[in-house]
């Protein structure tokens, strides 16, 4: 639009238009649009010599944009050569993640790789699997929950699977993400641990958590299994119940709420996790220097006071465990929707 | 004390230079096709993060407040809507174009922005806790109603044959079917290609059917597209004195429905728009002049949209729930900034929530210089000549098209979709039903669906709950009441 206004000033009024571009240029360069020094001071053929694109499969403003986000920003600063987000969304990350594993693999696309590379295939939505990626590092991982609404009759776990036991199916709804979703499968693997048939309760799909609990507080669904972290100010506002954490540890956010194995002695555990990944088959030395750069990133203060301050998982696991934590959950979560029909 | 603590926060050079910098950030980008207000707030946080809470916070609102006026000027300017809820008034906005009436409409959109924004905050600072619990009182059944009206006001906002509008509502029901996202979890309509799993990118199909088409009309019948008249940019301000003595309902009207909507987060300023622009049409003295290049619309709808993105804020302030993008990375940044959303908020820190809203103010004033700038050099866009500009409008489609979904899928898209929209214009087809079922066409089958899951199929769920009951009889009676009307003229003649 500033290119055709400026054109059709650019014949009479000069004046106008380095006013124009005045407003763009200071606009730009207050917000750090710009893109900073090209190449500051580096030896001109070492990886990386031109911008570098973080492919994010979800959409702007949402949690993996955020971390993606975050990190681009301080790879930028220690890699000195700008990085730019793109989303690509749609398709439950099926297109995001397609986009980073047929991505060039010279070291100039990364991505953030999420838990549903480890459903897709399953569900016979694509080819791909975690295999046609190597990850660089495992940045953050938050827990699966189970929560109910505040005037809920049921104030533990242990009370809410008995009811759900001995209640006929289908008299208990859930809700927190699309249909087989990751909350979904949360909630599945969290029945099945404990001897439930998995058509107990039924699932209501809904765009997100934040949609799920609010649906809930309104009376629409009796539990929400997301993290609790993504309920956090219902939670404080008194609205929303967290009954159980479905990790090793109680969280830090959330001292009182026990784990599921506390609660129920159950020994399901999900989180999900957030990895940086490029594509198979980059050239040893430019994976190695990336792999680096990603570390330093996960342990600088910017990104571990974000993540803290967005009540985000902090976890960090190198290469080859967070290969082996996403092999593991992906035979987990294949298991589990296996059993309840969802895989093809 | 809080008050004057709080403005000791905001009124520092720093603050308002951030304020400034920002808006003509926003504005710029939101002038751009394609690149949308959520973008603009995306790409600030970064940035914010080496700010001060209140700056922050600052710098972001005061973009997404100028980034959705801005999306306003291609609107009307171009016939290129920048977001779906500007999408409701465009025909009118760029019809007054064509007819030389560029400042007015434009100064139309600009002021009432900024009042629907203003009255929206206002109602906001006074009522956020109070609604914010009504708001928590609605779930699919409610939420399923209100879409019906949407769709409802298909009929009501376009000129001409209802038959049409419902045949152009289909188009864009049908067009919203396609892709992964929808609740059965199953690819519907991809033909196996992995970029149409994603479903019909929205924005590229509005581009597509408006401004694609108009440039596909202008290849077609060149004599046809009469050269706009120069438009006269003076007095923009004072124009729109008099449309606010003539308006006053409206303008509340629109303000008042757009941050009751916008408040809830399911619904949001899409719907926002066309409702207020169907009720603007439906209690019209001047029905007939909607569609042709009437202010009246702009009024309504206009200050509809902004009040409801003011309204957003409402459930996004008190218990942390997002109504739109923008608002899901406000409430990051709040987090961040340690001021966390939740009703302790308003207790714990009341004077940072009083700067805040000092500061949803100051962005809807700032909003009229850095408008009034936009408008004049945007308007000059109009003595280029025809065989100029077309080239150029594509061009922007294409790139509009493109940054939308960072691939040349979306540019297939908006091609694809200027050829129908071409079509549906020379069939005497309105466009605008089309892009109401596009944006309501998911929401429609999605709240329909998960209420039916709750209710084990038990349609009459959908009059247990009173809101839903309430919404559900004035729907009824929405569709019911042109039927009653005829029976009764019929009956009235049969007697006479």
């Amino acid at each position: 639009m500033t290119g055709k206004i400026v054109k059709a000033i650019g014949k009479n009024r000069i004046g106008r238009r380095a006013a124009l571009s005045g407003i763009a240029m200071v606009a730009a360069t207050a917000m750090g649009m710009l893109p900073g020094p090209m190449g500051a001071g580096k030896a001109l053929a070492e990886f990386p010599e031109r911008p570098i694109e973080m492919i994010v499969p979800w959409g702007a403003g949402g949690g993996t944009d955020a971390v993606g986000r975050i990190f681009a920003q301080i790879l930028q600063e220690n890699l000195g050569q700008p990085v730019n987000v793109v989303n690509r969304t749609g398709g439950s990350g099926v297109v995001g993640h397609t986009a980073i594993a047929r991505a060039n693999p010279d070291g100039y696309t990364m991505g953030v790789m999420t838990i549903e590379i480890d459903m897709m295939h399953w569900q016979g939505l694509t080819e791909l699997t975690h295999e046609d990626f190597d990850i660089l590092g495992m940045v953050n991982a938050d827990p699966g929950g189970l929560m109910v609404s505040a005037d809920s009759e049921w104030k533990d776990a242990a009370a809410l699977r008995d009811a759900i036991k001995s209640s006929e199916p289908g008299t208990f709804k859930a809700s927190g993400t699309g249909q087989g979703g990751i909350w979904h499968l949360n909630l599945l693997g969290w029945l099945m641990s404990e001897g439930i048939p998995v058509d107990a309760v039924t699932w209501v799909p809904s765009e997100g958590s934040v949609a799920g609990l609010t649906d809930m507080v309104a009376g629409g669904v009796h539990m929400v299994p997301s993290s609790l972290a993504e309920g956090r100010a219902l939670i404080e506002a008194s609205k929303v119940l967290p009954l159980a954490s479905m990790s090793d540890e109680r969280q830090e956010l959330f001292p009182d709420v026990p784990t599921l194995n506390e609660a129920t002695q159950s020994d399901w555990k999900l989180s999900v996790w957030r990895t940086i990944v490029v594509p198979k088959g980059l050239p040893d030395d430019v994976r190695a220097k990336l792999a680096e750069a990603v570390k330093a990133a996960y342990e600088s203060p910017t990104y571990q006071d974000f993540m803290k301050e967005r009540g985000f998982g902090l976890r960090w696991l190198g290469p080859e465990e967070a290969t082996a934590q996403v092999a593991d959950d992906d035979a987990n979560l294949g298991a589990v929707m296996k059993e309840a029909g969802l895989a093809k | 004390m809080v008050i004057s603590d709080a403005l000791d926060l905001v009124l520092t050079p720093q603050v308002i230079l951030t304020m400034i910098a920002s808006g003509a950030f926003g504005m710029f980008l939101g002038a751009m096709p394609g690149l949308t207000a959520t973008m603009a707030t995306a790409l600030l946080v970064p940035i914010t993060f080496f700010m001060e809470p209140v700056p922050a916070i600052a710098a972001i609102v005061t973009a997404a407040a100028m980034a959705i006026f801005a999306g306003d000027l291609p609107a009307a300017l171009l016939r290129i809507p920048g977001t779906p809820a500007s999408a409701a008034y465009t025909e009118d906005a760029w019809r007054m174009t064509r007819s030389g009436r560029a400042a007015d409409a434009l100064g139309a959109l600009l002021v009432f922005s900024a009042i629907g924004g203003t009255l929206g905050t206002i109602v906001l600072i006074v009522a956020a806790p109070a609604l914010a619990e009504v708001a928590l009182k609605f779930s699919s059944f409610e939420y399923f109603w209100l879409v019906v009206m949407g769709l409802s006001c298909a009929v009501f906002v376009s000129p001409g044959s209802s038959l049409k509008s419902m045949l152009s509502l289909v188009v864009g029901l049908t067009a919203a079917c396609v892709g992964f996202d929808n609740p059965a979890g199953q690819p519907r309509f991809t033909f196996g290609n992995v970029d149409m799993m994603a479903g019909i990118p929205l924005i590229c199909a509005m581009i597509g059917l408006f401004a694609a088409a108009e440039v596909f009309r202008a290849i077609v019948h060149p004599s046809r597209a009469v050269r706009a008249e120069r438009p006269d940019t003076s007095h923009i301000f004072a124009r729109q004195w008099r449309n606010i003595r003539r308006y006053p309902k409206q303008m509340l009207r629109g303000s008042a429905l757009g941050t009751i909507i916008g408040a809830l987060p399911g619904a949001g300023a899409d719907i926002a728009a066309w409702i207020s622009y169907a009720i603007s049409k439906r209690f019209s003295r001047e029905p007939q002049k909607f569609g042709t290049g009437h202010v009246e619309g702009l009024v309504e709808a206009g200050s509809s949209n902004n009040a409801a993105v003011s309204g957003a804020w409402i459930p996004a302030l008190v218990f942390g729930i997002p109504g739109d993008s923008i608002t899901a990375i406000v409430i990051g940044v709040l987090y961040i900034k340690g001021m966390n959303p939740g009703p302790t908020v308003f207790l714990m820190q009341p004077q940072l929530i009083y700067a805040l809203f000092i500061v949803f103010l100051l962005a809807n004033l700032i909003m009229l210089p850095l408008g009034w700038v936009a408008i004049k050099l945007g308007a000059r866009l109009l003595s280029v000549p025809q065989n100029i500009l077309m080239p150029v409008i594509m061009l922007s489609c294409i790139i509009g098209a493109f940054a939308i979904t960072n691939s040349i899928f979306g540019v297939w898209v908006m091609l694809a979709f200027g050829v129908i929209g071409f079509a549906m214009e020379e069939c005497e087809i309105p466009i605008a039903p089309a892009i109401l079922g596009l944006v309501l066409g998911p929401m429609l089958e999605k709240n329909f669906i998960t209420s039916m899951i709750k209710a084990d199929g038990n349609l009459l769920a959908f009059f247990e709950r009173p809101i839903a009951a309430v919404l559900g009889i004035m729907a009824v009676a929405f569709w019911l009441l042109p039927l009653i009307r005829a029976i009764l003229r019929r009956r009235k003649a049969a007697i006479a």
